[in-house]
């Protein structure tokens, strides 16, 4: 078995940058999210398509990423 | 282009292919994220789990003597066993098993250079089945504490910023340094109050680090560091939020560049951002002085 069209990109979630890195297993994809700076992973999740596993990590990366509290400094 | 100042402590995703099967090596898998590796993992490695196995589960601690040794037999580990460690995040939480095994001064212990990432983006093989690990007998040495830092030595630290006696790298996000949030984003907040160590110097880990996880070159790393005032001519205490990022750092200073005082901060910003009557330092540091632009 191998990490198949291994891809990552960069997008913007509830005001935050994201990282989501994917890949085949088999027939199974794999994607992680994680919040780029410092890079800690924030959802992870499977699906029978990159978009759909995609999505499914993105909403839940979202709905923890809008719950960051912003301090006035 | 400088080499590395000790090029032994690491070694490429080719090396781990060719020799995780070899007799008197031992691979091992730490992830931030505990599950990836039963996903698909290096064939032959084993997995340590950073908050049960690296960690004294009832106490705030690193692992004891006793715990290291045990977690060393039950993992087919002996003194002489040449351990490489890889993990997810750009080797973070395998940064912090490693700093742990020099702690207990396991002799022959690397990292695997650009960490699970790397293995997955190069589409090497992966296997889902833990190997049967053989158990041995482990003798550690005492604990190394020249290799970590406590609360009594950071406070010192930072009383003595201003003569710049020692220096205080914070490692953690702009923003978490600032005191803008106090967590990662999307992490559970662990403290009371944002902010940094004062004196400390904000050269977050992932500067030392490539896209694809490897480290950045000798001379990319000196001049990070250097450029921050962080030559290797004066005791470095790396910290960050829990220690796992600023044993990334540890492990950078230590190996890579070389310096001969570098400490790890384990008790970090959770321990710090906690302390009734601490002195907090908020915003944006001043420049280093000294530093090169």
């Amino acid at each position: 078995m191998r990490a198949e069209e291994f891809a990552e990109r960069r997008l913007e979630l509830a005001g935050w940058p994201v990282n989501v890195a994917s890949y085949r297993l088999g027939s199974e994809w794999h994607p992680k999210a994680d919040n780029v700076s410092p890079g800690a992973a924030l959802a992870r999740a499977k699906g029978t398509t990159r978009e759909e596993a995609e999505r499914r990590a993105l909403a839940r990366a979202e709905e923890l990423l809008g719950r960051t509290r912003r301090q006035a400094v | 282009m400088a080499e590395y100042a000790h090029p032994e402590t690491l070694v490429t995703t080719d090396w781990v292919a060719k020799h995780a099967n070899d007799e008197g090596v031992r691979i091992v898998e730490v992830d931030v994220d505990t599950k990836a590796y039963d996903e698909g993992h290096v064939p032959g490695a084993i997995a340590w789990a950073w908050n049960t196995q690296l960690c004294d589960t009832v106490r705030r601690d690193i692992l004891s003597r006793q715990q290291f040794e045990e977690l060393m037999e039950r993992s087919g580990v002996t003194p002489d066993t040449t351990v490489v460690i890889y993990g997810d995040n750009n080797n973070w939480f395998a940064a912090w098993a490693l700093w742990q095994a020099k702690v207990y001064g396991h002799r022959d212990v690397r990292l695997m250079n650009g960490g699970r990432k790397k293995w997955l983006s190069e589409s090497r093989e992966l296997s889902t089945e833990a190997p049967k690990v053989k158990s041995t007998k482990y003798t550690a040495k005492e604990a190394d504490v020249s290799l970590r830092a406590f609360l009594p030595q950071v406070q010192a630290a930072s009383a003595q910023a201003a003569a710049q006696a020692a220096a205080l790298v914070d490692v953690r996000s702009p923003q978490e340094f600032t005191g803008e949030i106090l967590a990662p984003p999307g992490l559970p907040e662990t403290c009371q109050r944002g902010g940094h160590v004062p004196g400390a110097r904000s050269i977050p880990w992932s500067k030392a680090a490539n896209d694809d996880g490897t480290f950045k070159s000798a001379d990319e790393l000196r001049q990070l560091y250097t450029s921050e005032g962080v030559d290797g001519s004066k005791p470095v205490i790396a910290y960050c939020r829990i220690g796992e990022r600023s044993s990334h750092t540890w492990f950078v200073l230590k190996y890579l560049l070389g310096f001969n005082d570098v400490t790890n901060y384990d008790g970090s910003w959770t321990e710090w951002g906690n302390l009734v009557g601490a002195d907090v330092e908020r915003g944006a540091a001043a420049k280093a002085t000294g530093a090169r632009a």
